[in-house]
């Protein structure tokens, strides 16, 4: 049977190496297949995090070939027969061990983000909102959190500017708020002041990792960086605000 | 090792596990004012719920104004052969719409009808549409929505932290020893309330639609705590998971495939389901391929496709016919929902099932049809509860969720899983608050307690040599999937107890390697414990009942049995620390309830939809 190489990032947040690992190859298998096969015969210690392996849980995220994907959704057979794969961890978060990061930073944005208020239900205690206009928050809420976009976004990766700016997956949360039809809070201060919606420039490279094909800069950030400008560089408005709320 | 030197962290409440029921559960003990941690396994939103496709069961009347209840009740009894705890049936259908429209309230965004209200979708098992739905990643919006609430409501939210065994104090709860999955590290958490929401242990088994973290650990800790088992014969099979390639083999194919007309056929390109329906259905199933087609076009008068009969029903037909030499190439049969809607509509629809194919198999599924076999899916077994509190038997242990039992009886209908850890997760969050009020003295931890728990779990990284846990694993899938699989005999299952030994004999000599540190090994050899009494309960259960019933089906005993109705299969641990099963005669149902639940649909929606009782 045929045979295919790996080479994984082995090592913890003081030092670490790749190691060179080869499985037997089975039909249909993914990338976390094959560190599955050599986590259970060859290295039990080798640490990787997954859960549902069906591209539901956005656990699996490692770079793979130096590219952010989810280990779980990524066939063997669509790299060249005789390339060796390289799996290593996410580059954007601290190692804990192997291709386990720390990535409880996302969990601290999201605390930060005001909660869902909603505004007074119908007199039959019933909320009425459309499909139309609850799609559009319904693309933004497809997110799994496997943090991909994160780990791409350069203001995060290459900038290392955590305390400045949220990243793509805070600015969808952000925007699933913003937009969402019962919603009545207003974060458009904040999204300017303290999330950072100024400092993406709009590169793309997050909605083209994204595995969910969410339109991450289209109809997340940019127009959040609309209602921004709308609000505080708009002049009529400006204006408008200056004379009439002194 | 002295235990003041071991982290120790102090709630009131302490909830294990971090999918829809435990989050549910911490959410009522917080809004309650206590003082309320949750541990889980898992980064918080990667739990089970997350994999939840089809929808959430609750009687909201948005799609079909007749339905209510009553009716939500009656089909959850008939689904569960009536061997459900008929007060959490009842629980359950009264307050599913109220959780769901809670969601709502929190911030999930469910499809709409065309008035703008939660859309509901046809499902197996359930009259009227009933599941409210987002696609088919429901789950997603769920636990997202749960997730997002619950880490403003100040619980202490503890990830990747594991829970290893309960501490016990004069007969009731004093808290739990954990460990850092990072670190390796012990921590001892005190609580006065424990609420076990673990889910289930279907990673007992080779072909399962569960991940790692299913190893029955809420069931092996409370049972070696002395809590009783209830119902642990009954796994639910799901009909339809993939079979190819066999690196997905067991990975979900969401109900909502059939609910939305997806059609059953052999190789013989024949629907065969219309061969499986069971007489106490048939009067409200199509018994023609034309009447079930009227009834996808919404006509009024016909009757649902036998695709959407119960879990169990379907997925004995497709093992019936794989192993009568009708299968697909490779062991399933086909299910194809390409030839009945618009590849709008199925992307749509059940996006997530066009990618998995596409990606997973490459194959897609508006074009051609999925091939799909039985996957273990879920526990209707499980910890015994109160119906009210959902104490366990032991003082101070709550269980909700997947991980405790009595609800779904034999059966559980697709749904119903999701309503269930809304409403039970929320009443064992209120019946442990209660406790606490009452619970009179402070916590004292026993050392020597924590002293065995903790060397128990050190001893397999320190011993010289031993079994590769991983391949105990393994071994365990194999035995329980040819020996307690759809269709049981005494022999295989007796077979099965015997291999049990074996594997235990293996487990209690189980070596990692390496350093505790996120050490996938370690942790795997601390789960099997868990997994092999979780095995071992399913297997004797499925000894002591002599009938087929439900998700139970005996080779050696075919039909349901008058006096299979009278008891519940308890398991504990006995006075000699061996497994015992027992069976436990059932309560009378109250007459109001049987009443419900033996109805005509014509009794109990009366004429122009007005219900009788």
């Amino acid at each position: 049977m045929a045979q295919r190489s790996f080479k994984i990032w082995r090592g913890d947040k003081n030092n670490g190496q790749f190691v060179a690992y080869a499985i037997e190859l089975e039909p249909g298998m993914v990338v976390l297949d094959a560190i599955h096969r050599i986590q259970s015969r060859q290295v039990t210690d080798l640490a990787v995090r997954w859960n549902c392996k069906a591209g539901k849980c956005g656990s699996c995220s490692v770079e793979i070939n130096g590219k952010p994907r989810l280990s779980c959704m990524t066939r063997l057979n669509e790299f060249p027969e005789g390339q060796v794969i390289t799996v290593q961890p996410l580059k954007t978060f601290p190692i804990i061990k192997d291709l386990v990061t720390d990535v409880s930073w996302n969990y601290a944005q999201n605390k930060r983000i005001a909660p869902f208020k909603p505004r007074t239900k119908d007199a039959d205690g019933n909320y009425r909102m459309y499909q139309r206009d609850v799609e559009r928050v319904q693309e933004f809420r497809k997110c799994i959190e496997c943090y991909l976009c994160q780990d791409v976004c350069h203001v995060l990766r290459d900038h290392a500017k955590k305390e400045e700016f949220v990243g793509p997956r805070f600015m969808i949360r952000l925007a699933s708020l913003e937009m969402h039809p019962l919603d009545i809070e207003d974060r458009i201060p904040k999204i300017k002041k303290e999330y950072g919606a100024g400092m993406c420039n709009i590169t793309k490279c997050c909605t083209d990792v994204c595995p969910e094909h969410i339109h991450i800069t289209d109809n997340g950030i940019v127009p959040l960086k609309e209602r921004v400008v709308d609000r505080y560089y708009d002049p009529i408005l400006w204006l408008w605000r200056k004379i009439f709320r002194g | 090792m002295n235990i003041l030197e071991i982290q120790t962290i102090e709630h009131d409440v302490l909830v294990v596990g971090a999918g829809g029921a435990g989050i549910r559960a911490a959410i009522e003990c917080a809004r309650l004012g206590f003082n309320t941690g949750i541990i889980s396994k898992s980064l918080l939103g990667k739990a089970h719920t997350v994999m939840a496709e089809g929808g959430v069961a609750a009687a909201l009347g948005n799609v079909d104004r007749r339905d209510s209840w009553k009716i939500h009740f009656r089909d959850t009894m008939r689904g569960g052969k009536f061997l459900n705890q008929w007060r959490m049936a009842e629980l359950h259908a009264k307050q599913a719409p109220a959780r769901v429209r809670e969601l709502e309230e929190w911030g999930a965004v469910f499809d709409r009808t065309k008035d703008g209200l939660i859309s509901q979708r046809n499902f197996g098992g359930h009259r009227y549409p009933r599941l409210a739905h987002v696609g088919d990643r429901t789950g997603l919006e769920i636990i997202r929505t749960l997730q997002d609430f619950c880490i403003h409501q100040e619980i202490a939210m503890h990830m990747e932290c594991t829970g290893l065994d309960l501490l016990i104090d004069g007969g009731r709860v004093a808290g739990l020893v954990a460990y850092w999955r990072e670190t390796g590290r012990f921590v001892i958490f005190k609580a006065k309330a424990v609420i076990l929401a673990t889910g289930g242990g279907g990673k007992a088994w080779r072909v399962t639609s569960n991940s790692w973290e299913y190893t029955g650990d809420g069931l092996g800790m409370a049972y070696r705590a002395g809590a009783e088992l209830i119902d642990m014969e009954f796994t639910q099979f799901h009909p339809t998971g993939m079979v190819w390639p066999p690196s997905v083999r067991g990975t979900l194919v969401t109900e909502g495939v059939r609910g939305d007309g997806g059609i059953l056929f052999n190789n013989k390109n024949e629907r065969f389901m219309f061969k499986y329906i069971p007489k106490k259905f048939a009067s409200e199933t199509a018994d023609t391929q034309e009447e079930a087609n009227r009834w996808l076009e919404g006509k009024e008068g016909a009757r649902r496709p036998p695709e959407l009969l119960t879990r169990d029903e379907v997925a004995r037909a497709i093992n019936r016919e794989v192993s009568e030499g009708r299968g697909s190439p490779h062991g399933g049969v086909y299910l194809d929902i390409a030839s009945v809607r618009s590849p709008e509509f199925i992307k749509k629809k059940l996006p997530s099932m066009y990618h998995q194919f596409k990606e997973l198999a490459e194959l897609d599924i508006t074009q051609q049809p999925m091939e799909v076999g039985p996957t273990l899916h879920y526990f209707m077994g499980g910890i015994r509860v109160n119906s009210d509190t959902q104490e366990t038997t032991v003082r101070g242990l709550f269980a909700c969720g997947e991980c405790a039992g009595g609800m779904h009886g034999a059966n559980r209908l697709g749904g119903n899983s999701l309503s269930d850890l809304l409403v039970f997760g929320k009443l064992a969050g209120e019946g442990a608050c209660q406790y606490i009020q009452k619970f009179p003295g402070a916590l004292k931890v026993d050392a020597g307690q924590v002293n065995t728990i903790i060397r128990r779990a050190t001893d397999i990284l320190n011993r010289e040599s031993g079994a590769n846990p991983f391949l105990i694993q393994e071994d365990l899938q194999d035995v329980m999937q040819k020996n307690v699989g759809i269709i049981r005999t005494a022999d295989e299952l007796k077979k099965a107890l015997e291999e049990l030994k074996r594997l235990n004999k293996d487990a209690s000599q189980v070596k990692a390697h390496a350093s505790p540190q996120f050490n996938p090994g370690w942790n795997a050899a601390l789960d099997l414990n868990n997994l092999l009494i979780t095995a071992e309960a399913v297997t004797h259960a499925a000894l002591m009942r002599e009938e087929s019933r439900g998700a139970h089906t005996r080779d050696d005993f075919p039909d349901e049995r008058e006096e299979g109705l009278q008891y519940n299969v308890v398991v504990r641990k006995s006075w000699n620390g061996g497994m015992e099963a027992q069976k436990i005669k059932r309560d009378e149902p109250p007459a109001e309830l049987s009443k419900i639940a033996y109805a005509s649909l014509e009794e109990l929606e009366g004429k122009g939809g007005t219900a009788k009782f």
